[in-house]
Parts: C-alpha cells; sequence; structure tokens
C-alpha cells in the first residue's frame, strides 16, 4: 500500500485517498470556442508516461481535498504532491521523503 | 506407535510434554517442539505426499519454509480444514488430525500413479501439444479430468469456523527472521533506541541457532546466548517479537504482510479467538535477515520418500532430537553436507558413504569426516536410486575424466543431498531490489535496494556465523538511524570451519537422458529434461522456460528449484548465469490462508448495511427488502395470502384512488450553501437556476462532460443562497464528488460549501389523491392548499410537531407531498402520519409499486433508462435545458457531431404487446423482421417493464433506434421459445395531460 503525502494532512495510507486522473487539463474557460478536436482531445486523450506523471488525487476519507502529484509509473514511488492550482514542480527523479 | 526414531536425549523437544496426533488416520506420538514434519519422522515415516503430476511417492525433504513435497491437510473436521499447509511450519499440538493429500484411495495405493508409468507423455506443455482434438472435448474431458489428476489439497467443503485477526502496526525497525543476523540487528536497533518489530516463521525464535550445539558466541554455547539475547531483546518495551510469524508479502513503501498463526501446543483455539493474526507493518526500515536455503542435487530419481536436504537432516538431529533413517548415503558437493553427516554419525546412523562430486575435496570438515572414520568418496556422483515407497539403496558411481563409471549399489534408507545454498532474496526481490550475480558464492545476492531496507546475515551471503551477526548488528544500527556513531560491535564466535562448495544444475549420470528423470521442481514435478526440452523447442528468457515448464510456480516458488533450473539452463545455452537472469519472486512467500485477508470481513460485516429510520416499521409489517446499493429499501408490503404481483396491485390502486405512504429516506440530498450556489448549479446542472425562487423546485439533470445523463434529482430552493439538493439513491457520493471536483479544481473563485445530508433527513413520499387531506391537519406554519402551494414547491414548516421541508412533489403522477423531517423523527413523524390516513384509506408502498407508477407515467430512473450514452433529449428532457445558458458541464459535447436527435440515436419510446398479459423480460431486444438470421440487427432494448394494474395490461418502457420516429410501428421481440408482436408509443401511459397532479 502506497504512502501519499497530502499537503494538507501529511503522510497517509492509500486506502484513504481517490485517485482523480491525469492532471493539469484544464477545462476551457469559454467551451463554446473550442474546436470539435479541441474538445474530444480534453475529453478522452490523456497521457500514458512511462517515469513522471503528474495526477490528480483527493483525500477522499481526510480532508476531501484535491491536490496534484508527480509519480514514477515505474517504480510507483511519489516525487512530490502539491496544492491545486500550483505548477507542476521541476523535478525529473528522485523520491519523496 | 512409538517414537522409534526419537534420540533419548538432547534437542529443544520437550519429553515432559507428550503430543498424540493423527497422520491419514492412523495415531503418532510426538513432543512439544515437534513440528508435523519432525513428528513423523520420529515416528520413521518419511512418505507423506503424493506428487503433482506423476502422483509419485514423495517425503520430507527440507525442515522448513522450502519443503517442497511435504504439504498436508489440517483440520479436526471441514470447519477446521486448511489445505496445502507446509509440514515442516506447522508445530504440532494435541490432537492434531492431518492427512496426505493428492492420492486416492490411499498414499500407499495411489490410482494416480498410473501417471507415472506413462510419464513419457507429459513432458513439459503436454497439455498444449495432446488433447487436442477433437475440440469440444478440450473443455469436456480432458480438462476436468487432468485437474482432477493434478494437483495440490482440496478446498474445504464448510466454512471456516475459525475467526482471524488483523491489525496495523507501525515501528522504526522491522527485522525479518530471528536467526542469529536477525538477532544481532534487533539487538542492535533496539539498543539504539528504535522501536523494533521482529518476527519469524518458526515456532521458536533462533534459526540456526537452535540446531547449534557447536559454536560458542561471547563466551557461551550458542543456545546460551541465544537465551540470553531473547531475554534481553524482551526487556525492551519498544520490542515486539513475533515468533510462528512468517512476512509473506513486501508491499510498496515499506509496507510488510506478515501472517501470525495463533495455534498452541495445546490444540486449535476456541472458534471465539482468533486462529491467525495478518499484520500490515508499515517500517521506516526493514532488515531482512531470512538465511540462505540449502539446493538439492538433480540426480535420477532423486524425488524417492527418503532423500532429503543435508543440512535439514541435521536439524532434525541437533533441533528435534530425531533420527531421519539409519543407513544414510550422503551426496554432496558442498562442506555442509560433512557436518551433517557428523551430526547423524554421533546420533547412531550408520553413514555408508559420502560421495562427493568434486574432484579431490579438501579442508577441515573432510578431514574430520575422515578422522571419524566415514567412507569419504570423491568424484562420485549418484546415478540412480532404488525404492517404491522409501529408498532402499543408492548407485554410486565414479567420475574420471569427465566420464560417469560403474556404479555400485548401496543399500540404504537414506539418503542426504547438498548442492550448496541460496541466500533467500526472494523479499528482497519482491520489494524490487535489484539482484547481483556473486560468481564465488555462485548465487544472486542483493544489489542496490528499491525501498528502505537492509538485507543480512545469510540471505546478504554472509557465510560463518561471526559475519552473519555482524552484518545483522550493523543492518540493525544502521536501520535505527545511528550510522554515524559508529558503534561498531564485535561478537567472538568461536565455531566450526567455514565450509565451502556448490553445484548448480543437473549432475552428470552416465545414462540415457531420456530414460531417466532427475527431478529439478519437486513441487511441480519438472525434471531436467523437461527444462532442456524447454531450450530445444526455442524458449530462450528463462521466463518463458519457466511458464512452459512451471518450474519455479506454485507454493513454493522454486525455493529449492530456481538455481538449479538456472544452472541448466545456463549450461545447455553455454551462457553464463547473469546474463540469463532470473525470474520474478511473487508473493505470497509461503501459502497464506484467505482467513487471514478476509479478516473480520465476513458475514454481517462483509460490508455496510444501510437502513432507513423507517426500516424497523417496514421489518414489523412484514415488507419485503430489497438491496439497492448498501440500502435495503421495502420492496412491497404483502398482506395475507398475496404474492408480489398482488400487493403491487392493491398498492398502485390504493395510490392512484386514495393514498399511499413510501419511504424515500434513501435518496441522495446534498445542501448547497453560498452566495455562488445559485451560479454553481447554473454551471452544473442542465437547468437554468438563477430565476428559480425560493420555496420553488425544478427537477434537475446532471450530465458528464461528454453529454451523457449521469444522475438526476429535484432540488429546492430554500433561501437565496441556500439549495436542497436530491440525487438517485445510489448516486449521491458520486453526485457529490464530482460537485466537490468542479469546486476545487475548477471554480475556486465560486463561494459555495457543499454538505451531505443523506442520513440526516427522513423522506415520507405521501402520494395520490387524498394526500392533501392526510397531511393538511398535521402541518403547522404553512398553507398546503392548492392555491398557495403549488405543484414543485417547497414549505419550511412543521409536520406532526417536528421542523419540516415540506416538497410538493410527485414520482407518481399523482398529488403528492414528501416531507424531509430530521432523521431521528422520521419513524415517529412516518406513524403519526401513517395514523391520520387511515380514516382516508392510506396504504404503505414500496419500491416496487413506485417503479410501476412511475413508469405509467414515462418518468425514467437514471441508470435503468439511461445506461451512460443517453442524451437529455433522448429521454425526452430537452425540455429541462437552459437553452439559454453559455456553458454547463456537458453542453459542449452535445453540440459535436452525433448527438442530436436527427442522428439515428436510441430514444425513449413505450413499448405495447399485442397480446396485452404478456409481460415483456427488461433487456430483451427489439428488431424489425424476426425473419432475420442471428445476429439480428438490433433496434433497441427494453429497459422497463411492469405490470400495469391500473391500465390492466402490460407496460414497458425501452431505447429504441429513432424511436421518436418509429411511434406507432410495430416491431417484435424475440423471445428464447417465442417472438412478440409490439407497437411503439408515447412513453407517457397514464394521464399524459398530467391533470391529477393536482388531486
Amino acid at each position: 500500500m502506497l504512502l501519499i503525502t497530502c499537503p494538507f494532512c501529511g503522510q497517509r495510507p492509500e486506502i484513504e485517498f481517490a485517485y482523480g486522473g491525469e492532471a493539469h487539463i484544464a477545462r476551457a474557460a469559454d467551451p463554446r470556442a473550442t474546436s470539435d478536436e479541441a474538445w474530444t482531445e480534453y475529453l478522452y486523450v490523456r497521457g500514458n508516461a512511462r517515469g513522471l506523471h503528474a495526477e490528480r488525487w483527493r483525500h477522499i476519507r481526510g480532508c476531501g481535498r484535491f491536490f496534484n502529484a508527480l509519480r514514477d509509473t515505474v517504480t510507483d514511488h511519489f516525487v512530490a504532491t502539491y496544492k491545486m492550482g500550483e505548477a507542476r514542480p521541476d523535478r525529473t527523479e528522485g523520491k519523496q521523503p | 506407535m512409538s517414537e522409534a526414531f526419537r534420540l533419548p536425549d538432547g534437542g529443544r523437544v520437550d519429553r515432559a510434554q507428550p503430543l498424540s496426533f493423527t497422520f491419514d488416520g492412523r495415531r503418532y506420538g510426538g513432543l512439544a517442539g515437534d513440528t508435523i514434519a519432525s513428528a513423523l519422522l520420529a515416528n520413521g515415516v518419511h512418505l507423506v505426499g503424493r506428487s503433482f503430476k506423476y502422483h509419485r511417492p514423495r517425503g520430507i525433504v527440507s525442515a522448513g519454509a522450502e519443503e517442497p513435497n511435504a504439504l498436508v491437510g489440517v483440520g479436526r473436521d471441514e470447519a477446521h480444514y486448511t489445505p496445502n499447509l507446509v509440514a515442516t511450519q506447522i508445530s504440532l499440538y494435541d490432537g492434531l488430525s492431518a492427512v496426505s493429500q493428492n492420492r486416492s484411495p490411499s498414499l500407499e495405493r495411489d490410482a494416480g500413479s498410473i501417471n507415472d508409468r506413462l510419464w513419457r507423455f507429459f513432458p513439459a506443455g503436454f497439455y498444449y501439444k495432446t488433447f487436442m482434438w477433437p475440440r469440444r472435448a478440450w473443455t469436456r474431458v480432458f480438462e476436468p479430468r487432468i485437474r482432477a489428476m493434478a494437483g495440490l489439497g482440496r478446498a474445504p467443503k464448510a466454512p471456516d469456523a475459525a475467526r482471524y485477526a488483523q491489525r496495523y502496526a507501525h515501528c522504526d525497525v522491522l527485522v525479518i527472521g530471528a536467526g542469529p543476523a536477525g538477532l544481532a540487528s534487533a539487538l542492535a536497533a533496539a539498543e539504539a533506541g528504535a522501536r523494533v518489530i521482529i518476527c519469524d516463521e518458526q515456532s521458536e525464535l533462533g534459526g540456526s541457532l537452535l540446531a547449534e550445539t557447536e559454536a560458542r558466541i561471547d563466551g557461551l554455547a550458542a543456545q546460551d546466548w541465544l537465551a540470553a539475547t531473547l531475554a534481553r531483546l524482551g526487556a525492551f518495551d519498544r520490542v515486539t517479537v513475533l515468533p510462528r510469524t512468517i512476512a509473506f508479502g513486501y508491499f510498496p513503501h515499506n509496507m510488510v504482510g506478515l501472517a501470525q498463526d495463533l495455534t498452541g501446543y495445546q490444540g486449535e483455539p476456541d472458534d471465539a479467538a482468533p486462529r491467525g493474526r495478518l499484520w500490515q507493518v508499515r517500517a521506516k526500515q526493514v532488515v531482512i535477515a531470512a538465511g540462505a536455503i540449502e539446493r538439492p542435487l538433480v540426480f535420477p530419481d532423486n524425488d524417492r520418500p527418503g532423500i532429503m536436504l543435508a543440512d535439514s537432516a541435521r536439524i532434525y538431529v541437533e533441533r528435534y532430537a530425531v533420527k531421519p533413517g539409519r543407513r544414510a548415503v550422503i551426496f554432496t558437493a558442498h562442506d555442509e553436507a560433512y557436518r551433517a553427516a557428523l551430526a547423524l554419525h554421533r546420533a547412531g546412523v550408520e553413514i555408508a558413504a559420502i560421495a562427493d562430486l568434486r574432484g579431490a575435496p579438501e579442508g577441515a570438515w573432510i578431514d574430520a569426516a575422515r578422522a571419524a572414520g566415514l567412507p569419504v568418496r570423491p568424484a562420485t556422483t549418484i546415478s540412480g536410486t532404488d525404492g517404491q515407497l522409501r529408498v532402499s539403496a543408492a548407485h554410486l558411481a565414479p567420475i574420471a575424466d569427465g566420464k560417469v563409471g560403474r556404479a555400485e549399489r548401496i543399500e540404504c534408507d537414506l539418503v542426504l543431498m547438498s548442492g550448496g545454498f541460496t541466500p533467500s532474496v526472494h523479499l528482497f526481490s519482491q520489494s524490487r531490489g535489484k539482484l547481483r550475480f556473486d560468481p564465488a558464492l555462485e548465487a544472486f545476492v542483493p544489489g542496490a535496494p528499491a525501498e528502505a531496507s537492509l538485507m543480512a546475515g545469510a540471505s546478504a551471503g554472509a557465510q560463518t556465523l561471526e559475519a552473519t551477526l555482524a552484518t545483522g548488528y550493523d543492518a540493525g544500527d544502521q536501520a535505527a538511524g545511528v550510522s554515524g556513531t559508529a558503534q561498531v560491535r564485535h561478537f567472538a564466535v568461536e565455531a566450526a570451519p567455514l565450509s565451502r562448495g556448490g553445484f548448480l544444475g543437473a549432475v552428470p549420470h552416465g545414462r540415457d537422458p531420456a530414460s531417466v528423470r532427475a527431478f529439478v521442481d519437486f513441487q511441480n514435478d519438472v525434471t531436467a529434461k523437461d527444462i532442456k526440452l524447454a531450450l530445444a523447442e526455442g524458449f530462450r528468457s528463462i521466463e518463458h522456460v519457466k511458464r512452459y515448464t512451471t518450474t519455479g510456480m506454485a507454493t513454493d516458488q522454486g525455493k529449492t528449484s530456481n538455481m538449479n533450473a538456472l544452472g541448466i539452463v545456463s549450461e545447455t545455452l553455454g551462457r553464463p548465469i547473469p546474463e540469463i537472469g532470473t525470474t520474478t519472486f511473487r508473493m505470497p512467500y509461503t501459502p497464506v490462508p484467505f482467513g487471514y485477508f478476509a479478516g473480520y470481513a465476513r458475514g454481517e460485516l462483509f460490508e455496510p448495511v444501510r437502513e432507513t429510520p423507517i426500516h424497523g416499521w417496514a421489518a414489523e409489517r412484514g415488507a419485503v427488502f430489497e438491496d439497492v446499493g448498501q440500502w435495503k429499501r421495502a420492496r412491497y408490503f404483502p398482506e395475507p395470502g398475496e404474492d408480489m404481483r398482488a400487493a403491487v396491485a392493491r398498492e398502485c390502486r390504493a395510490v392512484r384512488e386514495a393514498v399511499g405512504i413510501f419511504d424515500a429516506s434513501t435518496l441522495g440530498k446534498i445542501e448547497i450553501v453560498g452566495p455562488d450556489a445559485a451560479e454553481f448549479l447554473n454551471r452544473l446542472y442542465v437547468n437554468a437556476w438563477t430565476k428559480l425562487k425560493p420555496g420553488r423546485l425544478r427537477y434537475g439533470v446532471l450530465l458528464r462532460e461528454d453529454g451523457f445523463i449521469v444522475d438526476d434529482g429535484v432540488v429546492g430552493r430554500i433561501a437565496e443562497d441556500r439549495f436542497h439538493v436530491t440525487t438517485t439513491t445510489g448516486g449521491a457520493p458520486r453526485v457529490l464528488a464530482t460537485m466537490e471536483d468542479y469546486l476545487q479544481t475548477e471554480w475556486p473563485d465560486l463561494n459555495v460549501w457543499l454538505t451531505s445530508t443523506t442520513e440526516q433527513w427522513a423522506v415520507i413520499a405521501v402520494q395520490g389523491p387524498k394526500a392533501r387531506d392526510v397531511l393538511a391537519p398535521l402541518v403547522e406554519g404553512a398553507d398546503i392548499s392548492a392555491a398557495s402551494m403549488p405543484h414543485m414547491s417547497v414549505a419550511e414548516c412543521r409536520v406532526a410537531g417536528v421542523p419540516a421541508r415540506l416538497f410538493r412533489v410527485s414520482f407518481t403522477g399523482e398529488l403528492g407531498f414528501e416531507v424531509n423531517v430530521p432523521a431521528e423523527y422520521g419513524r415517529a413523524v412516518w406513524e403519526t402520519i401513517f395514523a391520520a390516513g387511515q380514516p382516508h384509506g392510506v396504504v404503505p408502498y414500496g419500491t416496487e409499486t413506485m417503479h410501476v407508477l412511475r413508469a405509467e407515467k414515462g418518468y425514467i430512473i437514471v441508470g435503468q433508462e439511461t445506461d451512460g450514452t443517453a442524451t437529455p433529449e433522448d429521454v425526452g428532457l430537452g425540455w429541462a435545458i437552459g437553452k439559454a445558458k453559455p456553458d454547463f458541464v456537458g453542453k459542449r459535447a452535445l453540440a459535436r457531431a452525433g448527438m442530436a436527435a436527427q442522428d439515428d440515436r436510441k430514444q425513449l419510446v413505450g413499448v405495447l404487446t399485442e397480446e396485452p398479459g404478456f409481460v415483456l423480460e427488461e433487456g430483451a431486444h427489439l428488431v424489425a423482421d424476426p425473419a432475420q438470421k442471428p445476429p439480428m440487427t438490433m433496434l433497441g432494448h427494453v429497459t422497463s417493464s411492469y405490470w400495469s394494474a391500473k391500465l390492466n395490461r402490460s407496460i414497458a418502457l425501452a431505447m429504441v433506434r429513432s424511436g421518436r420516429d418509429r411511434l406507432g410501428e410495430t416491431l417484435h421481440v424475440p423471445l428464447a421459445d417465442r417472438t412478440v408482436r409490439v407497437t411503439l408509443t408515447e412513453p407517457v401511459f397514464y394521464d399524459p395531460e398530467g391533470s391529477r397532479l393536482d388531486g
């Protein structure tokens, strides 16, 4: 079971969290101005990174807050977790302490 | 039966505590401190099972977790029966009942042993090559029979009566294995102030020290040092000592699964007490001190009962005071077997010969054996063995110039083998640590770890007791985080000289390789020939060889076989072992009964059951309940003699003609509060909310971003900044999670608070033309007359003296109210309304009646009419969409190609059978031409279908391609035994004008 560091509550076991899909996929401010292709991309197309993956998690059985995480899909180690709205940390590898 | 092979003294068994047990129904004696295996050997029993594929007689090979053969079923009855337990691991208790496996009718006379004579027909992967024709026979004849013949234990026939506990634990240092390395680690970590858990699979801590009678540590005899060390560890409050606890799995982020066996010497625990406990330990550092496992030698017929690992035989002598036989032949490529030979010799076992594969073995061990008069034969192999249910002779053949000479037959009842030792790297490998091949050791040893883990002792490649203790202490010290203090501790060890040697692969035997079987993997019946066959057939990757031959699979995970298999592959392909690599070690390290994982989650505790505040009333009334998600909902309330159809017809009639009362408390409810609450709903739901006035209700439809309906429900505006949102019964958590997602991640600018209130409100629906008459006398603080409280409005008032939110709303098509009161008052208010309704003929109704009533009105149920691909237009809810809104979740997707009504989409229609009495099956398909050949072109499917008492005929709803354009058409529903003609209609069957909503 993974240990996940909620930016609000600290390190907690995986069962307290819900996975929320890839991070940094923003809903268009005006969807009407978006092309069909772009909207299809937004709806259905996701990366499948080997290595660092930015993804959303929610501390659903804790504080309830959404946050983002960088996880290495090869080692399953979390490299960083950060609050919604913050930029993706400039990290390429490593382990979260 | 007497324990004829028990030594008069020595060992760690307690002769003051005799125990009695049965094996295959026969009664035997044993001692406290025995395992099932040691007790059987004390009684001279080697034959304990039949092999997986060939049903060959098999005996006890080892003294530990690596045992491939001695799997037994244990338990006094079916409710306490556990199959596939390892006889070398199960502590004996008084009254224990064990049985052998994979034999019929008995272990000695096993019908399946015919397979052994037919062995040439069952090579590796035989099931890929034979039994291929006729094709159907595979599933009906061949596979079931092969499955019946092959195998390990059988599943118990009764539910497990035992209880299992589970707990989480945290520590600074988890030490796995309590041999000398593990004990030294725990000692170092504890002395450094760390919180320590130390576990060991054995009933006693000590590992190899339990069979150590010669070495001295810090001036103490090894077993005295052990006792002193255990006492010292026990004195630390921060040290938890767990014997009989196997670390079976290494999970990410230093979570280790431990299975603790709680049975004791006195017998199986009472069913009220747990029989095992699953520990999930999260450790800052893990020290793996799992020891090393002796390898068998791969020689022809090396699997007869009475052929054992040499060091295991020594353990039976030294620890259990058991002579494993009377006359032994030792076959070895490693010095450690000489130590075993000397120990057995001292115990009175005649050593007929020591056959050493090595050309000129030298050193202190060989000298000691010669000095004791043991016949050492260098450069000698075993080319075969005799014996049916027990080995009776070994054929010893000299090797000269790479050629195997003429064999000499030597009678014996015991053959000990040693191919050297393999560090136990299973857990390290499970943790994704990288393995490194050590050419000197001829073994894979731990390389770079992937987790915060350290390896110590023999599992890290240490070969002497001194090195084992030193690496153990060092690892414990480092794990406790005090490595900087350079707290070096030296253990003064006087021990036997270093033993050397080792062999990988199959030994030379000089016989026709096609006619012999030299077993590599005893548990899976894989021979050297099978592995060579796999290579000959083109398999190169060791992972493929493993899967094709099954070597290294199953419960023992190749503990004794992996390295020999690698040796054969390496030799055959002419490539060094590091190039070939090793297969992945899987958890569990040893089998763990399912009960450990199920733990408390059985029966009533398997899943939470949700009951409404009115549940008790319905139960007392004799309601029949149905499961809706975790909820128990009253489905109907049968009167004496009524079946469901009669009860539902009566309930429907009451609602249509008088009044019914329905428990709608399971509806999901979310309170949305804040200055931006209306804007939030605008962005989320398809409807327009800005103009909804406080005191009014609106039917809301929620889409996903792909434009498809995900939930619906009535929303009440309680105040400018406060909405009472209802959702479907099953949808509340999902809807709330979606709302939180948008609020937190897309629209953090909105000032809105979301609160789940599902369990806070009891909801009592009062529906029917008399609904107002029933409720009006009970309501204070609101005028519920038609004039002041129209359809789709909400009032805050008191009902039966209790603060309430009173909705005027209908899911039946009749005049209706839904009374929301705090859950604690739910039953009292329900009973008051029910009493007040008596003069009006009130009838309680359940979900089945609710379904019929809403279907008569064409009201959809999300998840029944919709399946995640329906737009609002598809199900006739286009009217709900706020057309003027620039955006809402799903709006953009509705504008994509293929989403419009003219795009030949499936649409909601009504379906009337030509034969009014026939009720269609839900899920049935509709086709235009019933004469076409299957697979037919399907136009749609029935989503809801009921008998309507009110209309005196069947009704159904369906989703049909371009269904709105097909109204009036006749279609066909092909069923298993007949085809039914139906007509498509408007989906509203009753009161299409809606005149009854006002009573």
